[in-house]
């Protein structure tokens, strides 16, 4: 095949709103004001949505992914069962997304978050701060070290809990992918409970978005896995350019 | 049934950024002293080329109240229409301006403001020119997922009324929604209602 006829990258694979969460989800009643009620406006990206900020693996220090330790006084670390958490970002195509800038953030393991606003009576531990950042590798590849968080009460019902889960932010190659997300582990009663597991729209949806126990990475005597892939957007494959206005 | 099409996943399902978004994206916002500073909170790294503009704005719940939890961010191009990005083929970028931009918000009034340059025009797929913008993206609690909508200039009228986008909005009297006001003190004004008379104009692209 010559390079003419060589697919070209053409605008991203539009959302599927059916899939993802509408933004009016009354029994996470946060949502009910917060939820813009016209239609979105629908187009194709443009290179404002296909382009995206560049962050080098030079940004990161040593410990940015090791909340275990990244916050901890030198000598100790985080209170909490120990666990790595691993796994791709990859595009809608199946392809590793290498380069994605992922942010995490978590409760400790008493289910307290390092935060002004945060009255929850659970004790902060003074080794953990809750966050953590890395860059996938050139197969899309990441990986966390950091302590089992804990589930805790929020003000929502009389008595909504949240299951044990960590936050994560990425960024692919173009602004349109632009992400966050959160990740449940396998297993836990409070999962099906949650109004804000309750938004997404079928099991499937759920199942996506928990981690399996993965023995496989495990670290004897030091850490559990668990195994997260994450799914960006794709951009579509065309031989054909864009038409050009009236053709 | 039909042959299998090829490796198709489907995207994760986004979920709110919560009550402490600022944890992780702006951590030294929050009180957590670590990385030796808050990605996206300078987008000059050096004198610029261009217009240095400073752009202000709030975030309001259908209540009328301003959201003191969110997080915004924005991307735009250089003076000269051009994105440092790795995705540029046009050309080269300003090599002191990042594009990209984070704000976590007063914690006490939750308005926002980012010091930038006024971003250069930009083609449309089709090849005709879009006025001026800059994209902006907005989480927080209660968001289910993250809210696109556009920055346009009050004082481009003439290439906002050519602007393919702008142009296609079926509720015209909304296009105010998605104009950043120029203030007597030379700044630009532009909050975001989520609902309400005058929710702007977000977008799903």
């Amino acid at each position: 095949m010559s390079a003419e006829q060589a697919p070209k990258q053409g605008d991203y694979i539009p959302r599927d709103r059916a899939w993802q969460p509408d933004a009016l989800t009354p029994l996470y009643k946060t949502s009910v004001k917060r939820s813009p009620q016209a239609a979105l406006l629908s187009f194709p990206t443009t290179l404002s949505e296909e382009t995206s900020p560049v962050f080098g693996h030079t940004l990161l220090g040593d410990l940015d992914n090791d909340l275990i330790h990244n916050f901890a006084t030198a000598g100790e670390s985080a209170i909490g069962p120990r666990i790595i958490v691993h796994g791709r970002v990859m595009d809608e195509n199946g392809r590793g997304v290498p380069s994605a800038l992922i942010e995490a953030w978590q409760a400790n393991a008493g289910g307290r978050y390092r935060h002004k606003k945060e009255s929850y009576l659970a004790a902060l531990d003074p080794n953990f701060g809750g966050c953590g950042r890395t860059i996938t590798g050139e197969d899309g590849s990441y990986e966390f070290r950091t302590i089992m968080p804990g589930p805790y009460p929020w003000p929502n019902g009389m008595n909504d809990w949240r299951p044990a889960h960590i936050h994560f932010s990425l960024f692919g190659h173009g602004f349109a992918q632009r992400l966050i997300t959160q990740m449940y582990f396998q297993g836990d009663p409070l999962i099906p409970l949650c109004p804000i597991v309750g938004v997404l729209k079928s099991k499937e949806a759920v199942d996506a978005l928990t981690a399996p126990l993965d023995m496989n990475r495990t670290v004897p005597m030091d850490s559990l896995a668990y195994k997260f892939d994450m799914v960006l957007r794709g951009r579509r494959q065309t031989y054909f350019e864009n038409r050009k206005d009236g053709m | 049934m039909t042959q299998q099409l090829d490796t198709f996943l489907r995207e994760s399902p986004s979920q709110t950024a919560g009550p402490y978004v600022h944890i992780g994206c702006t951590p030294n916002f929050a009180g957590i002293d670590i990385y030796g500073g808050d990605l996206g909170s300078a987008m000059k790294t050096g004198p610029v080329q261009g217009t240095e503009i400073k752009i202000r704005g709030a975030v309001f719940d259908g209540m009328g109240t301003p959201l003191r939890d969110a997080m915004i961010e924005i991307w735009q191009p250089d003076a000269a229409g051009l994105f440092p990005s790795a995705n540029e083929t046009r050309g080269t970028a300003d090599p002191n301006f990042t594009g990209w931009g984070r704000s976590p918000g007063n914690m006490d009034t939750g308005e926002f403001t980012f010091e930038t340059v006024k971003p250069g025009a930009v083609p449309f797929p089709d090849g005709r020119m879009q006025a001026p913008h800059i994209t902006a993206w907005v989480v927080a609690r209660g968001i289910n997922i993250g809210l696109h909508t556009r920055i346009y200039f009050d004082d481009e009228s003439e290439a906002n009324a050519a602007d393919p986008i702008l142009t296609r909005l079926e509720h015209q009297n909304r296009i105010p929604t998605l104009l950043a006001k120029k203030q007597a003190d030379g700044t630009y004004r532009f909050d975001i209602h989520l609902q309400g008379p005058n929710e702007t104009v977000f977008f799903d692209i």
